[in-house]
């Protein structure tokens, strides 16, 4: 017998934290299995978000640097720039890039810094207990939007990929999801086509993950992916927003 | 040792920087340091160095803890606002060891304040500006050769250290042109960057540069440490010059811009028979207490001069344990002390005396 | 043939690998608990198992391996 699935060694083999069902999980897999196909693992140095990922330099057996709550995009340029030949990743969530962290992450794209960037979208803070985040869905209930998100009062969600596909300096954006087995193998050819578009020297690329959060959304795990399914699809997506391709 | 040249206080700072081999700068314009961004971005392509202007003070100094984290040797600079901005990154570079130079220009404050120089960030420079148990070393040059020399000694510090270094200006240095020479290198043998984040290439461990620590006796346990290493950086590194302080009753004391104009008032007094003397801090922190406490012995009274409403004085009191009295002399929002002001105030102590 | 094996005291039963497999022979304990105090998922019917790896690649916490 062979074997055809095993924990990916570019994953530290440590219990990872995540929650039940949280598809963190799955993103910190998808990534390590793409740093160990293209054969990377050796050659990265990643930079972990402040978030429920917090924890995600304990995770990866590259190098990894913890950054402050969305810097991660700017630690990254940091060490990109002395370390051209390395490939640079930071994960994040979505308060972390899209709140925080907006102008760090806008402004590597527009720079087109030749790092790769893993978003986690689930539609709320996390970690610290489920508030509302910048993709909050409009009439979500969150810890800080108890009657649900109020548009007048707190403004619409920010379509991420949608946002950076405007820039010139981005050369791949695409959105995947989690919530199922073919969704999980096309979000793991958007991370490796990610970065490899990096060691092409292409630019800065960006995966969205819808992923979901059960315990802040009040949810089973099963009942959670059934919910992306709903609300988070429509507002969200799925697609290549941005791909300048071929031999650019 | 090279020929003498004339130079500006902030472009010799590049230069200097160069010198030591730092090849990597971020930064943000803000006047009255935007000439040692603009030295840096004509002289680094020039050298293999990177320059880049980052969106705000926090890409910067965030930008700075990539490449120190990578290994390298990297510099940002700015001016009193943009250091506050900058604070939050430079507690995250205490708390991750990592070393770096941070240079403040200093102007008048607090808020958008003014663009004149000012000394009144020193509370900020020594006694933290960012969140924690952290310690910044604080180098206040008084002339532009000094400006050089102490930035050879803060990337070399900062590497021995495994801390962040601050050069502590302000504007009338800044703009100053004095004649100078530059060293080619520092001759200091330092420890090797074997905890850098530079990729493993499958030859060691991963490494992790870090500053959570959940569980409270291990953050309490590397804070520690930390402190043994500051305490060591206290014994060792602290510095101060002095003049005229042998036989002085009364030690006039200030650094940077403001110690220029004490060592004339001092010598003003000296010609009409008031004996005073200059003691000068280089290091802000570590605050070399020992030649406070050892003038304390034979002086009457110490006078502090700052570009601020006081703020080094604490240190001057805490020194010498209020064993003398310490008075105060000092201008602030960019207004800058003259001479007479000082002789004035130091011939109203001595009446006293 | 195919095999599927737990690293059981990974498993923080959130079900997902059970809502993944096509055969629908997989199923959360009713009466163990792992020593995280979880009921883990488990396997039913080894027999019938294709060895298609849905349920591993839907597991958070990467405790199935499958061999073919």
């Amino acid at each position: 017998m062979k074997t055809v699935f095993e924990h990916p060694k570019a994953l530290s083999d440590v219990l990872m934290h995540y929650c039940p069902g949280c598809t963190h999980g799955i993103a910190h897999r998808l990534v390590a299995e793409v740093l160990d196909e293209l054969g990377v693992c050796d050659n990265t140095i990643g930079v972990a978000p402040v978030g429920c990922a917090v924890f995600a330099y304990n995770y990866f057996e590259c190098d990894m640097i913890e950054a402050a709550h969305g810097r991660a995009p700017a630690v990254a340029t940091g060490v990109k720039r002395v370390h051209p030949n390395a490939v640079v990743f930071t994960y994040q969530g979505d308060g972390d890039l899209a709140a925080i962290g907006t102008a760090e992450t806008v402004h590597a794209a527009t720079r087109g810094e030749n790092i790769t960037v893993i978003f986690i979208n689930n539609t709320n803070y996390g970690m610290t207990g489920g508030q509302m985040a910048p993709t909050t869905l409009p009439g979500q209930v969150t810890t800080t939007t108890p009657y649900g998100r109020d548009i007048k009062a707190n403004g619409h969600p920010i379509r991420v990929c949608e946002m950076l596909a405007t820039l010139s300096g981005t050369a791949y954006a695409e959105r995947v999801a989690l919530n199922n087995v073919k969704n999980v193998m096309a979000a793991k050819r958007a991370i490796k086509k990610a970065f490899e578009y990096q060691i092409a020297g292409k630019g800065f690329s960006i995966v969205e993950l819808l992923s979901t959060c059960p315990t802040n959304w009040g949810l089973a795990p099963t009942d959670a992916m059934k919910w992306l399914e709903d609300n988070m699809l429509p507002y969200y997506p799925l697609g290549v927003y941005k791909d300048i391709g071929g031999d650019k | 040792m090279a020929d003498k040249v004339l130079v500006k206080g902030n472009e010799a700072l590049g230069e200097a920087a160069i010198k030591a081999g730092c090849r990597f700068f971020f930064g943000y314009p803000i006047t009255p340091q935007t000439e040692l961004s603009e030295y840096l971005a004509k002289r680094f392509p020039k050298v293999g160095g990177t320059f880049l202007q980052a969106e705000s003070e926090v890409a910067a100094i965030n930008m700075v803890l990539g490449a120190a984290s990578a290994g390298a040797r990297v510099m940002t600079s700015s001016s009193s606002p943009g250091i506050s901005l900058k604070s939050e990154g430079i507690s995250y570079i205490a708390g991750s060891d990592l070393p770096a130079v941070i240079v403040n220009i200093q102007r008048g404050g607090p808020g958008l304040g003014g663009i004149q120089p000012s000394q009144a960030d020193y509370f900020q420079a020594t006694k933290g500006g960012g969140h924690g148990d952290y310690r910044l070393i604080v180098l206040a040059p008084n002339s532009v050769q000094e400006i050089v020399s102490l930035t050879f000694d803060a990337f070399d510090l900062a590497d021995l250290y495994r801390m962040p270094v601050m050069i502590l200006g302000d504007g009338m240095l800044g703009q100053m042109m004095e004649p100078v020479e530059f060293p080619e290198h520092s001759d200091r043998v330092l420890p090797e960057k074997t905890w850098a984040t530079d990729t493993t290439q499958g030859k060691r461990k991963k490494n992790i540069i870090n500053s959570l620590y959940i569980k409270p006796d291990v953050l309490e346990k590397i804070v520690l440490e930390r402190y043994e290493r500051y305490a060591e950086v206290e014994a060792k590194e602290a510095r101060a010059e002095t003049y005229l302080t042998d036989d002085a009753d009364i030690i006039i004391t200030a650094y940077g811009a403001t110690s220029r104009i004490s060592r004339n008032a001092v010598d003003a007094l000296r010609a009409s028979g008031i004996k005073a003397g200059l003691l000068r801090p280089i290091t802000l922190w570590p605050f070399p207490k020992a030649e406070y406490q050892r003038l304390a012995k034979t002086a009457k009274a110490f006078l502090t001069v700052e570009m601020s409403m006081g703020q080094m004085i604490e240190d001057v009191k805490l020194a010498i344990d209020c064993s003398r009295p310490v008075y105060f002399c000092g201008r602030t929002g960019g207004m800058i002390p003259t001479p007479g002001e000082i002789e004035a105030k130091a011939r109203e102590i001595a009446a006293s005396l | 043939m195919a095999k599927v094996t737990f690293r059981e005291d990974w498993c923080k039963g959130c079900g997902l690998c059970v809502e993944a497999c096509p055969k629908k022979i997989l199923a959360l304990s009713k009466t163990r608990l792992n020593s995280a105090g979880f009921y883990p998922a488990e396997m039913t019917d080894q027999e019938k198992c294709i060895g298609c790896a849905f349920c591993a690649t839907m597991c958070p916490h990467v405790v199935i391996t499958v061999e073919k």
